[in-house]
């Protein structure tokens, strides 16, 4: 990925004012030009650094686990983040709850043609912070411009690749009968904040998106004794989504409390003005866990000791359904079936 | 959230349905259709009929606005959009009503047609704003309560002079689709739809007011309850009916008097008369052709009626012939009777316009209440 154009021959690249052209995904000096001044510069490490068409990277203990995910969330600033560290955390989160620890990225850019190279800096910024907190390297990437009207500013793809220790084992067909469900916080909100800045919605919500990387409460979590056999975060679809893919997958029921799921008063109030149900609303920094009912207390505790688990709560628990139905108990008294989204509610919400 | 959890609280809830309990007769059975959608929702949602005694049963009414629109009305939004080249504005509860050609807007859209979502008509006054060029339509559909609305933004787009601006109108009128059922065989003759009363619309009252319903209650004799749309109201509306079949009255009563009064919003109903005038007849999806149930734009604002500006020609289109939607939006069965039901009609693909909307009965009963049916089939 790097390559330098001699200097005192090329102009250093105009981040403040430039603008990507379709140079820049061409092959040639301007394409290295915007990947050492823009790219390396912030993302810089030694697998970066080999300049190599692959990174080469060193052996490690246990399985390797990978994860891939696209991001073309709109817009691509939003309260409480952007798509740079969104398409970190998105990724290092599906690598997290498999149990593994994740260590390696690589980013794949479509950028559209026109799209300022500050915001696009900023972007780079981003995740190059994100990473650096979420303790992973940037090792290898790719960049491709499209035409102006082709794109919409920036998609980012992200792999993640990481190393399940001897021992973990979580997987969504292991909920049995009995175990207990918990949710790491509040749910919605990164919907919700995506949503409070669409041009056509125009509401002020003061709620931010929870986009977080999740491994430091995964590794807590595994390290708490507890047993815990499912681990997935709930991005879209929501929590809903999410319990009908394990109920599906474990051939289980399974029943939720309502008062019991942490929902913060503002979502739920922008849900109730725009008819949607919390229960359905992307998280980008929240896991669902399932374990035995004899470890809930013990995992509970060691989640509440994380920052990014303070609010952690258990909502709920699987049961013999053949169906795989996941129902719920309302708070104002009835029982309802809490199904997965159908259609699309809110498009490019990540 | 204030204003809200006073009206879903679960203590409330349980005391209600002790004094619904206490007093349903057990030699009789209790029917009462909710006539609307939002109530459709908010029993399904909440679990209400978990609360009720077991000789209480709901049955649900027509009023869910996506899922009277018939088929015809669709393929007319969608011409628009594929054919005349019309940025078609819409509520995004219409997108997958399925239309002719295996075709819905969800599906025109993919095939180029320029439709784009809204959540008020003033989005789709800002669209035609910003596009000059461009002929725009906005999809107007709904009961009373969406219908001032409308008719603000055709007077707004006159009063601006955007030439570019036009309604496909399908307003329709909640008194006549009642009295249409009341007039059915089957409640009439028939019988084979026992109706003991109504929940009366929430928002749809809150702008024509209660007095319309009071011939219903009067000449049909069938006590009405208008009720607001959260679950609370709608066990206190039942109780209320409960106690009115009990004592032999059939009056009309209101339960939603933090928003309704007798005339309604007066002024409200002003601007629709000035926009609006009775159309002779209207297709509804599953009633039929109902005399004087909807609306059509006045002569006076023609330039901004799609039907008239784009020489529009209604075609009817039969329902799916194996589709129950028709007998289900007039309470004559349930979801449950349909053998599309959940097999090939389910919200992801629906087949007719009941499994569509959140407030439709179908939806309503395959998102919340399908686990019922299973129980029931148990041991």
């Amino acid at each position: 990925m790097s390559g330098q154009v001699k200097k005192g021959y090329a102009r250093p690249l105009d981040i403040r004012h430039g603008r990507v052209d379709l140079s820049h995904g061409g092959g040639g000096r301007a394409m290295v030009q915007l990947i050492s001044e823009l790219f390396a510069r912030h993302l810089a490490n030694e697998y970066l650094a080999q300049g190599n068409d692959g990174a080469c990277l060193p052996p490690g203990q246990g399985k390797l686990v990978v994860s891939t995910d696209s991001h073309v969330v709109s817009p691509l600033f939003f309260p409480g983040g952007d798509i740079g560290c969104l398409s970190v955390h998105g990724t290092v989160n599906d690598v997290a709850v498999m149990g593994a620890t994740p260590l390696y990225l690589t980013a794949g850019f479509i950028l559209e043609e026109g799209f300022p190279l500050a915001d696009l800096a900023r972007i780079v910024e981003s995740m190059a912070k994100a990473a650096n907190e979420a303790g992973v390297k940037l090792v290898a990437g790719d960049t491709k411009v499209v035409e102006q009207g082709k794109g919409d500013g920036v998609f980012i793809t992200t792999t993640g690749v990481g190393f399940l220790p001897e021992g973990i084992h979580l997987s969504g067909d292991l909920a049995r009968p009995g175990d207990v469900v918990l949710v790491s916080g509040s749910v919605g909100d990164h919907g919700v904040a995506i949503m409070s800045k669409r041009e056509n919605l125009g509401f002020d919500v003061p709620i931010l998106s929870d986009t977080a990387a999740l491994n430091g409460l995964t590794t807590t979590m595994l390290a708490s004794g507890a047993t815990i056999k499912v681990m997935r975060d709930p991005t879209r679809g929501g929590l809903a989504a999410t319990l009908n893919e394990i109920a599906q997958q474990s051939g289980a029921g399974i029943h939720l409390e309502e008062a019991a799921i942490p929902v913060k008063p503002e979502v739920d109030a922008a849900c109730e003005l725009l008819g949607l149900d919390p229960l359905n609303i992307a998280n980008e920094g929240k896991l669902i866990a399932i374990c035995a009912a004899g470890d809930a207390e013990k995992l509970l505790a060691a989640m509440r000791a994380h920052p990014l688990g303070r609010e952690a709560a258990v909502i709920g628990k699987v049961v013999e359904d053949p169906n795989g139905f996941v129902q719920m108990q309302t708070r104002f008294g009835g029982r309802r079936m809490v199904d997965w989204l159908s259609g699309e509610q809110l498009p490019r919400i990540c | 959230m204030k204003y809200v959890d006073e009206f879903r609280d679960g203590a409330v809830a349980q005391g209600l349905a002790k004094a619904i309990a206490a007093e349903v007769r057990p030699d009789r059975r209790y029917h009462f259709m909710e006539f609307c959608g939002g109530h459709t929702h908010a029993i399904s949602r909440y679990g209400v009929p978990d609360l009720l005694p077991a000789n209480v049963r709901m049955i649900h009414g027509p009023g869910c606005p996506v899922c009277v629109l018939p088929i015809g009305r669709i393929d007319l939004a969608i011409h628009l959009a594929l054919e005349r080249g019309a940025i078609l504005c819409t509520y995004a509860d219409t997108l997958r009503i399925p239309a002719s050609g295996g075709l819905s807007l969800m599906k025109a859209k993919a095939r180029g047609g320029d439709i784009r979502m809204v959540y008020a008509v003033t989005d789709a006054l800002k669209i035609a704003r910003d596009n000059p060029d461009k002929e725009v339509v906005f999809f107007a559909i709904g009961f009373e309560t969406t219908t001032p609305p409308t008719a603000v933004a055709i007077q707004q787009a006159r009063a601006e002079g955007l030439k570019n601006f036009s309604v496909l109108c399908c307003h329709v009128l909640t008194p006549s689709a009642i009295m249409n059922i009341l007039e059915s065989p089957e409640v009439r003759a028939l019988g084979t739809v026992p109706l003991d009363g109504f929940i009366g619309p929430a928002h749809v009252s809150t702008v024509i007011g209660s007095r319309p319903y009071e011939f219903f209650a009067e000449e049909y004799r069938k006590p009405v309850v208008i009720a607001g749309f959260e679950p609370l109201d709608v066990m206190q509306a039942i109780l209320m009916l409960v106690r009115q079949v009990n004592e032999g009255r059939a009056t009309v009563e209101n339960e939603f008097t933090r928003a309704v009064t007798p005339e309604g919003n007066t002024k409200a109903q002003h601007l629709v008369s000035e926009v609006f005038e009775l159309r002779r007849s209207f297709e509804w999806r599953g009633l039929g052709e109902v005399p004087y149930s909807a609306l059509k734009i006045r002569e006076g604002y023609a330039d901004f009626d799609a039907e008239r500006r784009f020489h529009l020609e209604y075609q009817p289109v039969p329902d799916n012939k194996a589709c129950e939607c028709g007998a289900i939006l007039r309470g004559v069965k349930q979801p449950t009777d349909c053998k599309l039901f959940g097999t090939v009609c389910t919200p992801e693909n629906p087949m007719g316009s009941c499994m569509v909307s959140s407030e439709g009965a179908c939806a309503a009963h395959y998102t919340y209440g399908r686990h019922k049916d299973i129980e029931a089939t148990l041991p």
